[in-house]
């Protein structure tokens, strides 16, 4: 157990189904994960990475265990305190995307932070600033359609960091990019990391899971194997090579 | 002819799979059906009942009264003979006293009436026709029919007229004037001799001619000479056409209500037709891409979703003329001053041709665009299952960033369907302009009712036959109206509640509550209630302005409700919606997200 663990799961469970249809999807799972931490968790696809993921960031309920973020519990709160969680402790980076269709690069970024109650022109000024830290500030009036995967994914990275997250989850965020874009995230990330972001990121891709701090592989719902990583940086250099 | 069968195999599959969308659009195009029946049924006997009481009674072609002021009348008994010895006129039966008496008693019941002297032998122009009991005699009077109802009276009673008992008679019915209580005092015969005995207790007199004219179309034409003033001063000449339109107020204001609410009910059908398949059209992208990868042309799926429509629309006509058929007759009922025209109105071949064609119509006007539209969506991209994106509104969007979360949420919602957002506003307007319609309606009967109430020209108690079929008629339209409008309301939450899955999963994941998101779900319906509640106060007024001309009438309140009445409205109408779309708003806001955000 790390003493100043920012997202902490004890014995967490996910099962779907009853009696014979039982279905262990993460099955007693225990992780820390420090500030500043960047974690990937691999494993084979089904291996329930994905709803380990939904778990920590509360977007589902977990069946049994407990979680807790930055010391307090959040397993048992009321869907509006999630709500809150979500919104001022933690960002989300999905495979897909997920990006307002019919918002620009900049209203999708900014969005978070009206939701959480930040001024529209203090939105806008965030919006503004992350693009440009993720290279996009000279497309943040096009839409989604106007972008390429790479961009969208940056845009999707640029909104998840609006509110100024505890941790960042990211699932899978190269599984729906080509080799070039996948080069791009990966330097993103190897830079949220190297400013102390915290990361949790699930990917079947091991160029990421180099980047990270720690590579967690994951089997049937549960940890298998656990690796500390260090000089991602250096990794990520001579994999890029290989990305490009 | 295999091409048939397949296209029909496909729409009745599709209906049996969607049977509550199905049902739901069948209710929606049978009330129009139903309420269009009842209005072709009833057009076609508004003027029936008048016509035979008036051959049957021979009725007068030009009704011809002297003033009541007492300083006219000796000029106006000669105005009246002058009048009748006109160019045109080819029979005359009269002049006939008229007395006003403000004490007729029955049982514990006092009330004005109207005596005429008349005598015991048949005139040329204008023979009421006894239904029941006796024309007059000395000691027994004649009561007009409705009065005698509203009175409840019949043969062998006594009334009490300014304290002298007489028998009744008889009961008549008559088309020189109109039934009580479209005309007031009620009407009561008497013999000569005995209108001569009451005399000296009457309140005021006058004289009546009945005319007959060779051409009965010229009257309004010979009312207007007549009432000239000039040669026939003290005088007022009344066209038979303006007494039957009194005869038959009651029938003419169920037809105007009738078709009034048959057209907002098919606009309303419109909408929920076109809500529905344009839902589906977004649900069934992927079914209509795989129809087109297995070889279906875009016409063959877009003639499906019409085929659907149309064999619903089919069921509904048939449903409505089955329903106007056995309605439609208590409505036609004549009231109790008019004799009744036998059998029931019948289901012409005209009627049904107009009810299937509406039905046909609605539905087609409604499926053709959504169903072309569907159709030309490339097959990759329908199998894909991708909908339209929604177009960026980038003043909104900056506008709706000032807006607290719930209100943020909404606009952005309502406005990634702005059509669809139309519709519920359309819809909802229409409704709530038929409300305000029927509210200002019924408040110039209370008014009116009120007046009726103090005066002792009315029966008290009795009612008023008029006012209570329209009420009846009015109630079960606004019922109907009601009920679609809120079919309409729950499909277009559903409709944006499965449109905006993604978004409002994701607006979650991102932060926002389950109740920020169900209250900004509410808000996207509610804005455009909001925006029908007001728009929908002058439509109203319009329309009953409208129905108040089409059926003669005038509006004594400005042709609007009360104040405090419209903000009612207003404030139901939010209410209402709110109810309405709350399942389905609170069943999307609670959606699990990860459930949502994975399966896309």
């Amino acid at each position: 157990m790390t003493a100043n663990a920012v997202l902490r799961a004890a014995g967490l469970r996910k099962e779907y189904g009853r009696g014979a249809a039982l279905v262990r999807a993460v099955d007693g799972v225990d992780l820390d994960v420090a500030a500043g931490e960047a974690v990937a968790i691999v494993g084979a696809s089904g291996c329930g990475k994905s709803t380990l993921l939904h778990l920590l960031g509360g977007l589902e309920r977990a069946s049994g265990g407990e979680l807790s973020m930055a010391g307090e519990r959040f397993d048992t709160m009321s869907e509006t305190r999630l709500a809150r969680l979500r919104r001022n402790a933690i960002g989300f980076v999905f495979q897909g995307f997920h990006l307002v269709d019919e918002l620009t690069a900049a209203e999708n970024v900014e969005l978070p932070a009206l939701l959480a109650g930040v001024s529209p022109r203090a939105a806008r000024r965030r919006a503004a600033d992350l693009l440009e830290r993720v290279g996009l500030a000279d497309r943040s009036r096009h839409l989604p359609s106007a972008l390429s995967g790479g961009q969208r994914q940056r845009v999707a990275v640029a909104r998840a960091l609006v509110n100024r997250p505890l941790v960042v989850l990211a699932d899978e965020p190269t599984g729906n990019l080509d080799s070039t874009a996948t080069t791009d995230v990966l330097r993103l990330f190897d830079g949220l990391r190297r400013n102390g972001h915290t990361l949790v990121i699930v990917t079947h891709d091991s160029r990421i899971a180099a980047t990270s701090d720690r590579l967690i592989t994951m089997r049937d719902g549960a940890f298998v194997d656990e690796t500390r990583l260090g000089g991602g940086a250096r990794r990520l250099g001579s994999l890029a090579g290989l990305g490009g | 002819m295999g091409r048939l069968v397949l296209i029909l195999r496909l729409a009745t599959r599709d209906l049996r799979r969607r049977r509550v969308e199905a049902l739901l659009l069948l209710v929606a195009l049978a009330a129009t059906t139903t309420t269009l029946t009842m209005g072709l049924a009833v057009r076609g006997v508004t003027d029936r009942p008048w016509e035979r009481t008036r051959a049957a009674t021979a009725g007068p072609d030009a009704v011809v009264t002297s003033t009541s002021v007492p300083a006219s009348i000796t000029a106006s008994a000669s105005a009246l003979t002058g009048l009748a010895r006109s160019p045109g006129v080819t029979a005359m039966s009269g002049p006939y006293t008229m007395r006003y008496y403000d004490d007729l008693r029955v049982r514990d019941l006092r009330v004005a009436t109207t005596v005429q002297g008349r005598d015991a032998v048949p005139s040329a122009v204008d023979r009421p026709r006894v239904t029941d009991g006796a024309w007059v005699r000395d000691g027994a009077v004649v009561v007009e029919r409705a009065f005698a109802d509203a009175l409840k009276v019949r043969p062998g009673d006594t009334v009490t007229i300014a304290g002298r008992r007489l028998s009744v008679g008889g009961i008549a019915v008559t088309t020189a004037r109109a039934p009580y209580p479209n005309s007031a005092p009620g009407l009561i015969w008497a013999s000569e001799a005995d209108a001569a005995r009451l005399a000296p207790a009457a309140e005021n007199f006058r004289r009546v001619v009945y005319l007959r004219l060779a051409d009965p179309g010229s009257a309004p034409a010979f009312a207007a000479r007549g009432a000239a003033g000039g040669s026939t001063p003290g005088v007022q000449v009344v066209p038979w056409q303006e007494v039957r339109a009194g005869g038959t107020a009651e029938l003419t204001l169920v037809r105007t209500a009738l078709f009034t609410g048959a057209w907002a009910l098919a606009l309303l059908a419109v909408a929920s037709v076109a809500v529905l398949v344009g839902g589906r059209m977004a649900d069934q992208t992927r079914r209509v891409g795989l129809l087109k990868a297995v070889g279906a042309t875009p016409r063959l799926v877009a003639v499906v979703l019409l085929a659907e429509h149309v064999m619903l629309a089919l069921a509904a006509a048939a449903v409505g003329l089955g329903v106007g058929r056995l309605v439609a007759p208590s409505l036609t009922r004549p009231g109790d001053g008019l004799l009744g025209v036998g059998n029931p109105p019948s289901l012409t071949l005209a009627t049904a041709v107009v009810v299937v064609l509406a039905a046909v119509g609605v539905a087609g006007v409604a499926t053709v665009f959504p169903a072309v539209r569907g159709a030309r969506t490339s097959t990759l991209r329908a199998l894909a299952g991708t909908t339209r994106a929604p177009r960026h509104r980038s003043r909104l969007t900056a506008l709706s960033a000032r807006l607290p979360v719930p209100l943020l949420l909404g606009v952005r919602l309502a406005a990634r369907r702005p059509r669809r957002t139309a519709l519920a506003a359309v819809s909802l307007t229409i409704t709530v302009a038929m409300v305000v319609a029927a509210l200002a309606m019924w408040h110039d009967v209370g008014v009116n009712d009120a007046r009726i109430n103090g005066s002792v020209d009315f029966v008290q108690g009795a009612g008023n036959p008029v006012t209570e079929r329209l009420e009846q008629v009015t109630v079960a339209m606004m019922l109907a109206l009601l009920a679609l409008a809120a079919v309409n309301a729950i499909l277009i939450a559903w409709a944006t509640a499965v449109d905006t899955l993604r978004p409002t999963a994701l607006a979650r994941a991102l932060g926002a509550s389950p109740r920020q998101v169900a209250s900004g779900l509410s808000a996207a319906q509610l804005l455009p209630a909001l925006a029908a509640g007001i728009a929908g106060i002058p439509a109203g007024s319009l329309v009953y302005r409208f129905a108040q001309m089409i059926a003669g009438g005038q509006g004594s309140s400005g042709y609007s409700p009360p104040l405090p009445w419209l903000l009612a409205v207003v404030a139901g109408t939010l209410a209402g919606v709110a109810v309405l779309t709350g399942v389905p708003v609170r069943a999307a806001a609670r959606r699990p997200v990860a459930e949502v955000l994975r399966s896309d």
